[in-house]
């Protein structure tokens, strides 16, 4: 199969296509239907996948399965996977029928819901395995679509402020980046990420209006691409659309954007930034460190006042991602390994911590920290599962969470003692704001009378959280099934870093004697 | 002399059909036949744009010089003729309801056809000024077609008074610039103004020239008439405008740029650019506060020849080539918009607020979805193919060394997609509502609807093979 890549993304947009053009009518005969081809699709969908994982030689640091043919513009439409993409792709049809699974309670407009959600996985896997600047664009850019339409028919209360929001702050932040793009093409000449990669993009320092720009147009791009990036990722302190949208979402819509959306912005960093523009990631390097400190340190403090369960869990997220980046730029080898780590383990344990705010909210539909307390008394198997997840999430090991949170601080220390100091004191906080909320919400009597009659998890809902409970631990005893796929291409990415460091180095010092 | 005849045999027939269909109609059953005249005019326009396209070969000039018939001009007479035929059929029926089609309707907009066609061929300061007028004077008319509403009429009279200022400040440009260059051939004045040589007359000849032009296109600061013309005509109207003048004016403003001043590109460069800042930003802002979705349009408009004008401030073919296929994108999406708008009615009667599509998907899902896409397109975002056309500008903005337009752009095109999505907002998450519109059963205006809609996703594999005829097109224009 010459483009088994291309299967795997459009067999959700071929579903999708065949619910629009042949599933009429509303009634409960329909909206089964509906559930039950999205349920299919996405289940295919991850089974030809396996293929690609099976397929992969891991040994090999170039993009395998490629695909290509010519486009519009002069561009190409080019697919493919490398170590670093290729478990992306896997966790986001790992994590799609269980997204579906979860969604089955939903009532209003069910049809356009599997529609819009199938949509959005052939647009994130698109995102994965592009391998042409502006493709990789069109994926990253119309992923915003149904994701509005999500936000803002199936959400909250307040779901039209947060879907405008949501949708605004990320167009912002990309359209930088689609302007360093076309900078990019004229300078390459090409789209092709293949060719960019090998590209050196000028990096003398000039002046642009009396701004003296160390590492010139590296600098500049790097920027534009940070400034998307960091607003998908999302980075302190352009966080402050993920909690609104976090809590106004539904819960699939939650699921798949801690799972899978926010990952899109480490993969941009380690897809583009760091390898294109080495000189421009290692000025401002440093800068994106501190950040990530801060973002760590500062959004588990806020997350500890939180009154939403979901906005708790949102700004916890956005601690959990200030490690990715700073294992990004850190740019050594634990450091990039624990960030593809952080990332992946995070898609499952975040992804099951929204679905355990799900199974509540399903029942009492309210997310308030207050309105529980007690439920172990009803609920002894959500009380388990909700307690596995929040340990995850600290970070004890045996779980996933803590080989991604270990490795990036390793990483860190060696670069720089400060900022690996001030992240630790964030593993901390974040096990007081998980095991508070844990506390207030499943320990203690239960004195709430809204609760007495509240029952446990159903077949339904364990089968959910089955496969995610043993990707968490199996990930946590045993790393190497993620480090032995990435490893080769994050060596071959971080000497290819080192030695255009090294290069740029020689060239300045050349120029200076 | 034949020859000459030969080279504008489009617009001659096209005239005597005009020509013959006014007599046709004022010996025969007046408004009976404008049902029929409507078709007829959308088949020969249909017709023409077929043998233009097809047919048309080379490089030819008639009459000195003074008309001349390219790669350039053909494709924008295609795109005219065939946007033109659409918004006729289009309207046909919502004037037809409303007691507005009169048989001059299809005549006038035939004869303003000519005039555009005139206008993208013209090769002589006077040939731009008799094809401007005729597109113009017949628009007026044409805007105050519904004589018992002050509105309409306001509006016609609104864009008479303000259009015969434009044309009189471009006339004066005109003649300073005839007064400098000694000439009113185009291939003369090229001659004469070579950039660094550049005479202060002949500058100060182009200003009013460009002025007369961004009037036309309706771009800031001569954008004022847009809105008020926009609100007031027939909605047909107001869909004709957003179309074919828009391509014509584009077309000609492209024209003159380099077949008169192309050696004097950085002395006109900045000026563009700078109209174009100010559309983009002005469209962008300015339609925010909107509540009539035909004043959105305006603005909208507005916007979208800010970007267009960002090709052509690049100065170059590729620039050239992205202003083409940018027009013919918005042109694609124009006529899937407005025949969103035209199928609006609440009673049996037009309704343009926007309020009105409160919760429009649960009723219409079809119809919601493929407007859904036009929105998106319109402002850019991808995988639609408006998102093409953006990438296209700001590719010859950035190559042309215009960076800063090229940021500036993107800026505005992020506070535009705000009152795109405002509409989406209605349409899908609006509050439940006792009475929605009407249930609109023109299979016409659905067809057009979903087929722009189609055109704006399939469009990406390929464009329809737009892009290699613009690329043909721009190398035409620009040598």
């Amino acid at each position: 199969m010459d483009n088994l890549l291309s299967i795997v993304t459009f067999i959700p947009a071929v579903a999708a296509l065949i619910m629009a053009v042949f599933l009429r009518g509303d009634d409960e005969a329909a909206r089964k239907n509906a559930k039950w081809i999205a349920l299919f699709a996405t289940s295919a969908t991850f089974v030809v996948s396996l293929f690609i994982l099976a397929g992969f030689d891991r040994n090999n640091t170039d993009f395998q399965m490629v695909e290509e043919t010519t486009w519009l513009m002069g561009l190409q439409y080019k697919m493919g996977v490398d170590g670093i993409s290729i478990l992306f792709v896997m966790l986001a049809t790992f994590m799609m029928p269980l997204v579906i699974a979860a969604s089955w309670n939903v009532e209003t407009r069910v049809k356009e819901y599997m529609i819009a959600f199938l949509m959005l996985e052939t647009l994130m896997l698109g995102v994965f395995m592009a391998l042409d600047l502006v493709l990789f664009y069109v994926f990253f850019e119309a992923g915003l679509i149904p994701m509005f339409l999500i936000i803002g028919i199936w959400g909250g209360a307040n779901r039209i402020y947060a879907s405008f929001k949501f949708f605004l702050y990320t167009f912002l932040g990309s359209v930088l980046m689609l302007i360093a793009m076309v900078a990019m093409f004229a300078d390459a000449g090409t789209t092709d990420i293949a060719k960019l990669l090998v590209h050196e993009f000028s990096y003398g320092s000039f002046d642009l209006l009396g701004i003296h720009i160390v590492g010139g147009m590296q600098t500049l791009m790097f920027l534009a691409f940070f400034a998307s990036f960091a607003v998908k990722m999302p980075m302190w302190p352009v966080h402050t659309w993920l909690p609104d949208a976090h809590v106004q979402a539904p819960t699939a819509g939650s699921v798949v954007l801690a799972a899978i959306l926010l990952k899109m912005g480490g993969y941009g960093f380690l897809r583009f930034s760091l390898p294109m523009f080495p000189v421009g990631s290692d000025v401002l390097a440093p800068t994106v460190l501190w950040m990530s400190a801060i973002a760590i340190v500062y959004t588990s403090l806020v997350a500890l006042v939180q009154q939403d369960m979901k906005k708790l869990i949102a700004y916890s997220s956005v601690a959990h991602m200030g490690f990715v980046t700073m294992g990004i730029f850190a740019a050594n080898q634990q450091g990039i390994d624990g960030a593809i780590f952080q990332m992946i383990s995070h898609g499952f344990i975040s992804g099951a911590l929204f679905l355990c705010v799900g199974v509540i909210y399903d029942r009492m539909h309210t997310r308030e920290i207050d309105a529980y307390g007690g439920l172990v008394n009803r609920m002894p198997a959500y009380a388990m599962i909700f307690m596995f997840f929040t340990m995850a999430n600290v970070g004890l090991p045996g779980t996933s969470g803590f080989v991604g949170e270990f490795l990036t601080l390793v990483a860190v220390f060696k670069v720089n003692t400060w900022v690996a100091a001030v992240a630790t004191s964030g593993v901390i906080f974040s096990a007081a704001y998980a095991l508070w909320l844990y506390r207030r919400v499943v320990m203690g009597d239960l004195i709430k009378e809204s609760l007495k009659s509240i029952i446990d998890m159903g077949t339904r809902e364990r089968v959910i959280f089955a496969p995610l409970v043993v990707m968490t631990i199996l990930l946590g005893v045993y790393p190497a099934l993620v480090l032995d796929i990435i490893g080769p291409s994050v060596t071959a990415l971080v000497t290819n870093y080192e030695t255009a460091l090294a290069a740029a180095d020689a060239v300045s010092q050349a120029a200076s004697q | 002399m034949s020859a000459d005849l030969n080279i504008i045999l489009p617009e001659i027939l096209l005239a005597l059909f005009a020509i013959f269909a006014l007599l046709g109609g004022v010996y025969t059953g007046k408004d009976g036949v404008a049902s029929t005249l409507v078709w007829l005019t959308s088949a020969a326009m249909v017709a023409l744009a077929a043998w233009i396209g097809l047919t048309g070969e080379g490089a030819n000039v008639a009459f000195n010089g003074m008309f001349s018939d390219d790669g350039f001009s053909r494709f924008a007479k295609v795109v005219i003729l065939l946007s033109t035929a659409a918004v006729l059929i289009m309207g046909e029926g919502y004037m037809s309801k409303r007691g507005l089609l009169r048989f001059e309707y299809p005549i006038l907009v035939a004869l303003s056809v000519v005039g555009m066609m005139m206008m993208v061929s013209a090769g002589d300061l006077m040939a731009l000024y008799m094809g401007l007028e005729l597109q113009s004077l017949a628009l007026y008319v044409v805007a105050s077609l519904r004589r018992d509403s002050a509105r309409s009429t306001e509006a016609g009279l609104k864009y008479f008074v303000l259009g015969a200022l434009s044309s009189g400040i471009l006339l004066y440009g005109a003649s300073l610039i005839y007064g400098y260059a000694g000439t009113t051939l185009f291939s003369g004045i090229i001659q004469t103004a070579v950039h660094g040589d550049v005479s202060v007359g002949l500058l100060f000849g182009l200003i009013f020239v460009i002025s007369g032009m961004a009037f036309k296109v309706s771009a800031v600061p001569f954008h004022m008439w847009t809105p008020d013309v926009y609100e007031g005509a027939p909605t047909p109207i107001t869909a004709f405008f957003a179309t074919a003048p828009k391509v014509a004016a584009m077309g000609l403003f492209a024209r003159v740029m380099h077949d008169a001043f192309g050696n004097a590109v950085p002395d006109w460069q900045q000026v563009i650019a700078l109209i174009s800042l100010l559309s983009m930003f002005l469209g962008a802002v300015a339609a925010i506060g909107q509540t009539n979705i035909k004043r959105l349009m305006a603005y909208s408009s507005i916007a979208h020849m800010g970007y267009a004008l960002m090709g052509l401030a690049a100065g170059t073919a590729l620039g050239v080539e992205a202003m083409l296929v940018y027009m013919t994108i918005y042109v694609a999406m124009n006529i899937g918009t407005f025949a969103f708008i035209l199928s609006m009615e609440k009673d049996g009667q037009p309704v343009t607020d926007i309020s009105s599509l409160n919760m429009y998907a649960k009723a219409q899902p079809g119809r919601a979805f493929a407007m859904l896409i036009l929105l998106f397109s319109l402002a850019g975002v991808p995988p639609m193919l408006g998102f093409f056309g953006k990438l296209y500008v700001l590719r010859a903005a950035y190559d042309a060394g215009l960076a800063w337009l090229a940021i500036a752009g993107v800026i505005a095109s992020v506070i535009g997609a705000f009152y795109y999505l405002r509409i989406v907002f209605f349409m899908y998450f609006g509050e439940e509502q006792a009475e929605g519109l009407d249930a609109n059963k023109s299979t016409i205006l659905w067809g057009f609807l979903m087929a722009s809609a189609a055109v704006m996703v399939l469009g990406i594999i390929n464009m329809f093979g737009v892009e290699s005829a613009a690329t043909a097109a721009a190398a035409a224009l620009v040598n």
